[in-house]
């Protein structure tokens, strides 16, 4: 497994185009302080952005694309509410370069096509210095071209297959590996897991994971005595569960997603399977705290779940954030691990572009590998140079309360890997 | 395959699928009989059906909520009375419905399906800005939970005893309402022959409006049972139409009988097939056979024997 080093120090950015746009932005800076009368320290709009995108002396433009409306409504409204939050939050605190952010909200309606309609929209028309958006793969493969041709940033939230990197997205939630491996080591080494039933709806992220998982089951010497896929938005899983009773895994792998999962672990918990006894023992990838509002925590309670962020970790960072969540949208709101992924999008990018000194994508790109941030509500993160996290898996143990109870975190930041070698 | 397993464990692996399959039949059944009825009696495509059944679910939702928060002592019978709750609320919408789109319609049967296909996009948007866009978790009393265990493995779900409790009661209900009431007679009556109904006496209009409410109300109590083993938010009502469709047009679209000879044989074999294959080869081979069935007998099973 690729595990960070303690003495490893993190990729180098490249600093020599850095330090000229710097020492050039510090002079702009003198002199534009003295011409226009704006605040010292603070640059001029065109010193900042040589590609006329819209920033003005204390302005910003920024893009949130993200569905609001259809069937992906429901996984995407957290991810819009933390964007929101933290670019509140960072206006608050002086913005970005002496810029507040404005926002333009743009509905991606769950149609992959209106996505990259909307992307276009917000890259050539509003000239907009970074997107924060999109929730599924189907939606990102859908903008990515766009954001190659307008040359335009995308953060993108969500856990996903990998066997992607572009120049123009980073990448704030983990891919596959880094959600995997550590979770099935941990099921091993801990509760001495011998076979595996692997699950999933029949699609492009549950497929690819479920092949990682395998080779890496298969690789530690374990076995995998079924596999199985459902279509999206399938509600019946009697057979499935039969199956799962006549094979008897020590662990049931499960990453179904959508409306499927609700009929999935009701039917599970009816079929008399009960989770807290771990026999089987049920890990999943796909049901964050957001998902569990619709399962019902009865349902669910003693899962486990491979993931890196649960809304009850204890740590000042997380707390604080909670607390602004609640504060912001609503007691009985719950958090989930992309939500705190989406969350990360503007604070990456405040750090990349004050880094650049310009808001100009070339500069934040050039400046983004080894972007950290130390107050981020999981703990400590880091951008790979493949436009990844570097962080931590954490597994989960779920509550009838609807919470996860942190029972175990990897040591290290796990190495964000989306192409993994010995795994396709 | 079975090599690995005694004969006890293989009998019991049957049993269990077998009841699993009567479980997704009676899930089938109640999804489309309310859409049948529509569908048979009054010729009305109703693309609103899963929306109608979500309605009902969201019913059932605020009534767990209600009885949660006032009546803790009532909770274990809380289901009783939102279905009825769902019944009620679906079937008033539903005639609301009739009286204000469907009514001006009835000669353009494409354009009841466009005009309730808008419907439903309405009712999506409706539920996501009243419920909000996330799903919600409808709570059970506790009896309805778990299984009863019959041996070591074979354990048999209540909440699906529940479901063909419940699809068997409303079956029985709905043949007595068509076949033995005088609103059945009336009924059949406008169906047979709307004008020569009319000019004996039958408010066509009247028998119009309560056939639609009452399949929308049967509509909402499925969706008030689905809750048990599906999901509630604003657009679930999807996952339901395209089975529903698929049963009520295998079936016949005239007859109810040929409704659940579509839902029994679509069902078994979808459990059977998925007990062997995966999930999705089992949904494509049972598609597929559908398609080849009606391509031989386009009326469906059950088609009415008489000249149009």
């Amino acid at each position: 497994m690729k595990q960070e080093t303690e003495n490893e120090t993190g990729p180098t950015p490249p600093v020599d185009g850095r330090r000229r746009t710097l020492i050039a932005a510090a002079v702009g800076a003198g002199l534009s302080a003295g011409l226009a009368g704006i605040a010292p320290g603070v640059l001029q709009a065109a010193e900042v952005n040589s590609t006329g995108l819209a920033v003005t002396d204390d302005t910003v433009k920024v893009g949130i694309l993200h569905s609001v409306t259809g069937t992906m409504a429901i996984s995407e409204t957290g991810s819009v509410q933390a964007e929101k939050l933290a670019i509140e939050q960072i206006n608050a605190s002086g913005g970005v370069l002496g810029r507040q952010i404005e926002f333009i909200q743009e509905d991606g309606a769950s149609d992959w096509p209106t996505f990259s309609e909307k992307a276009r929209k917000l890259l050539v028309n509003d000239k907009v210095a970074a997107v924060f958006g999109c929730w599924t793969s189907a939606s990102r493969k859908a903008v990515l071209p766009v954001f190659e041709q307008y040359i335009g940033m995308l953060y993108y939230p969500t856990f996903y297959e990998g066997l992607e990197q572009s120049p123009n997205v980073i990448y704030t939630g983990q891919e596959a590996t880094q959600q995997i491996l550590a979770g099935i080591d941990w099921v091993a080494n801990e509760k001495g897991a011998k076979s595996f039933y692997l699950l999933g709806s029949d699609y492009i992220w549950p497929r690819t994971s479920n092949k990682i998982a395998r080779k890496h089951i298969e690789n530690l010497g374990l076995k995998v005595v079924g596999e199985d896929y459902y279509p999206l938005g399938h509600t019946q899983f009697n057979s499935v569960i039969n199956k799962i009773k006549l094979k008897k895994p020590d662990v049931i792998y499960a990453i179904v997603v959508g409306g499927s999962n609700v009929a999935f672990y009701k039917q599970l918990k009816a079929a008399g399977i009960d989770m807290t006894k771990e026999d089987p023992l049920l890990l999943t990838i796909s049901v964050t705290e957001d998902e569990i509002l619709g399962i019902g925590g009865d349902n669910i309670e003693g899962a486990y779940a491979a993931m890196k962020y649960f809304q009850s970790l204890d740590n000042p960072n997380n707390e604080a954030f909670v607390a602004a969540f609640k504060e912001r949208w609503g007691d009985d709101i719950v958090i989930g691990d992309v939500t705190q992924a989406a969350y990360l999008g503007p604070w990456l990018w405040k750090a990349a572009v004050e880094k650049a000194g310009s808001f100009d994508i070339d500069e934040v790109r050039k400046a983004s590998p080894g972007i950290e941030l130390d107050k981020a509500p999981e703990g400590y993160v880091r951008i790979h140079e493949n436009h990844h996290l570097w962080s931590k898996t954490r597994i989960g143990h779920a509550q009838a309360d609807g919470q996860y109870d942190l029972v175990f975190e990897t040591a290290d930041l796990m190495e964000p890997d989306p192409f993994p070698k010995g795994y396709q | 395959m079975f090599s690995d397993y005694s004969w006890s464990e293989l009998g019991s692996i049957f049993a269990m699928q077998g009841f699993a399959g009567l479980i997704l039949f009676s899930v089938f059944v109640l999804m489309a009989l309310g859409l049948a009825i529509i569908f048979g009696q009054m010729g009305v495509i109703n693309m609103a059906h899963g929306e109608f059944m979500i309605l009902g679910a969201y019913v059932t939702w605020l009534c767990s909520g209600l009885f949660e928060t006032w009546l803790p002592a009532l909770f274990g019978g809380y289901f009783f009375f939102a279905m009825v709750a769902a019944f009620a609320v679906t079937a008033l919408l539903g005639s609301a419905v009739e009286w204000l789109m469907v009514r001006h319609l009835y000669r353009r049967p494409l354009d009841t399906l466009l005009a309730t296909w808008g419907l439903s996009l309405l009712m999506q948007q409706g539920f996501r800005s009243i419920f909000g866009a996330r799903e919600v978790g409808v709570s059970l009393p506790d009896w309805m939970l778990g299984s009863i265990a019959i041996t070591d493995i074979i354990e048999v779900p209540i909440n699906g005893l529940f479901v063909m409790a419940l699809t068997l009661v409303i079956a029985v209900s709905v043949w007595f309402l068509l076949f033995r009431s005088s609103f059945g007679l009336r009924t059949r009556a406008v169906v047979q022959n709307r004008a020569m109904a009319g000019a004996t006496g039958i408010d066509t209009e009247r028998v119009d409006r309560m056939t639609f409410a009452i399949g929308c109300g049967i509509a909402g109590v499925a969706g008030s049972a689905f809750t048990m083993i599906g999901s509630t938010g604003p657009t679930s009502g999807q996952a339901y139409i395209v089975d529903t469709f698929l049963i009520v047009v295998f079936g016949g679209s005239a007859s109810l009988l040929g409704t659940v000879a579509a839902a029994f044989s679509i069902s078994q074999a979808q459990s059977t097939l998925e007990f062997f294959l995966s999930g999705s080869m089992a949904k494509v081979i049972t598609l597929v056979t559908v398609v080849l069935i009606l391509m031989i007998r386009p009326e469906g099973l059950f088609s009415p024997k008489i000249r149009r």
